[in-house]
């Protein structure tokens, strides 16, 4: 019997990762947003539509769903949603700028088991982090994370994107963590959404990410959603499966109902079908061409020849499509350097789409 | 692991049919463990029927030169709540 991550390869018969962004409306406007959102799509699923789905997950037993957006909270039936979801089994982790995380709302949060809640924050100080995430959001953040502490939420988490301007507050974000008694989560940088157009300045060096990686591996606690598989090519493997699950055993749900490979391909070339089909989020899982072609052995590529490819895997398949390079070569961020001179000779890139971003231009704070 | 005693799948742990074997979740701790053949599925399974784990072992025809090999598979499932002590 070939090993477990081979077999994990060729695909489940569900999901084991699978992330819902419930609404593309926001009252933020982060300038590396994955989903590129801001106003609500018209066309988002109903409550009704929501919970059919949920009862969908739970007949796949998908034991829990990973909830963003967009605000998530900022949908009206937002709690409605989430009750329903841990009624039927599927529990929920959802994302969030904390914005609607008042004392009433950390209470009626604290009042379930299986509610999971993750703040994000992009700095460990207001001046770092409101230079991604806006004005007022990291006191936003605390307010929240504040909330949570007094209503008893018991152990949240802090989740941070790592970008080149936070990745020497690596130890503050912990201090921060440990203070709440709530666990840190760190994850790459995409290239997607309105992060195609930051990634270049905000992505870290090679050097941060050498650091990163030492930091990593003396700290087997912090959660990484095994997003920095690329470093496993530096040495010791990271803890995590390291492998690209796109298609395999993650997707992504976007608030039309669309089905994405993963989170971070939020684009037409890689978008499945939708729940609303006629065989629902189970047919689109199990038959799709899309899924079945990624679930197929993958070429190595140009990586082929690197000793590291076994540890690595050639990297992030999103990181690559969206800064232009082939699906089967490095990772944009390959540890080695092995992408450096497709990089510089990239032409047009794949655009991430207009997304839902709001028209309007945002003041961001620039450094 | 205690040969002589009885184990069975944790009361919060639900265990999904995979092509490998089954994943085990544990709704309590959020663990999410691989059963990583049919075998172990099945053994697990039928825990709580045995009185001992030797009879489930006996039950399940798992040859006593294999027996060393799942009782350290189990005692990780036990460290991990997928499993636990049942009262006799």
């Amino acid at each position: 019997m070939p090993p477990l991550v081979e077999q994990l390869k060729g695909g489940l018969d569900a999901p084991i990762c699978l992330t819902w962004e419930l609404t593309y409306a926001c009252n933020l406007a982060c300038i590396h947003c994955l989903s590129s959102s801001g106003r609500r799509d018209p066309r988002e699923l109903t409550g009704d539509e929501c919970k059919a789905f949920i009862d969908e997950l739970a007949r796949l037993q998908v034991f829990y769903v990973n909830i963003g957006g967009g605000e998530p909270t900022i949908r009206p039936d937002f709690f409605e949603i989430v009750e329903h979801s841990v009624a039927q089994g599927v529990g929920v982790k959802f994302s969030t700028n904390g914005s609607q995380i008042d004392p009433v709302a950390a209470r009626r949060l604290a009042g379930s088991n299986y509610i999971d809640v993750q703040i994000s924050i992009d700095g460990a100080n207001a001046f770092t982090n409101d230079a991604v995430r806006g004005v007022g959001s990291f006191a936003t953040a605390r307010r929240a994370m504040d909330n949570l502490a007094a209503a008893n939420f018991g152990q949240f988490k802090i989740s941070v994107v790592v970008t080149r301007e936070n990745v020497d507050q690596l130890d503050d974000f912990e201090a921060l963590a440990l203070g709440y008694g709530a666990e840190l989560r760190l994850t790459r940088l995409r290239p997607a959404g309105r992060g195609a157009d930051s990634w270049d300045r905000l992505h870290p060096t090679n050097g941060q990410q050498r650091e990163l990686y030492r930091w990593l591996v003396a700290r087997p606690h912090v959660l990484t959603g095994d997003s920095f598989f690329h470093l496993s090519a530096l040495g010791e493997a990271l803890p995590g499966l390291n492998l690209c699950g796109a298609g395999r055993i993650v997707c992504l749900i976007d608030p039309v109902g669309d089905v994405y490979a993963c989170p971070f391909v939020l684009h037409d070339d890689f978008k499945a079908g939708s729940v609303r089909d006629a065989g629902g989020f189970t047919s689109v899982w199990r038959e799709s061409q899309l899924f079945l072609e990624l679930r197929q052995p993958q070429s190595a590529g140009a990586c082929a020849s690197c000793g590291s490819f076994d540890s690595c895997q050639g990297g992030c398949m999103a990181a690559k499509f969206f800064t232009g390079l082939p699906l089967d070569g490095p990772d944009p961020e390959c540890v080695w350097g092995n992408a450096d001179e497709a990089l510089a000779l990239v032409g047009a890139k794949p655009s991430p789409g207009p997304g839902h971003s709001k028209p309007t231009p945002v003041a961001l704070s620039r450094r | 692991m205690d040969s002589h005693a009885a184990y069975r799948l944790h009361p919060q742990v639900a265990l999904r049919p995979e092509p490998f074997g089954a994943l085990a979740y544990h709704y309590g701790n959020r663990k999410l463990v691989f059963l990583k053949t049919p075998t172990m599925v099945a053994l697990v399974r039928s825990l709580a029927d045995h009185g001992s784990l030797a009879e489930a072992f006996k039950a399940a025809a798992i040859p006593p030169s294999k027996h060393a090999s799942y009782e350290r598979a189990l005692a990780d499932l036990e460290a991990s709540e997928i499993i636990c002590a049942a009262a006799r």
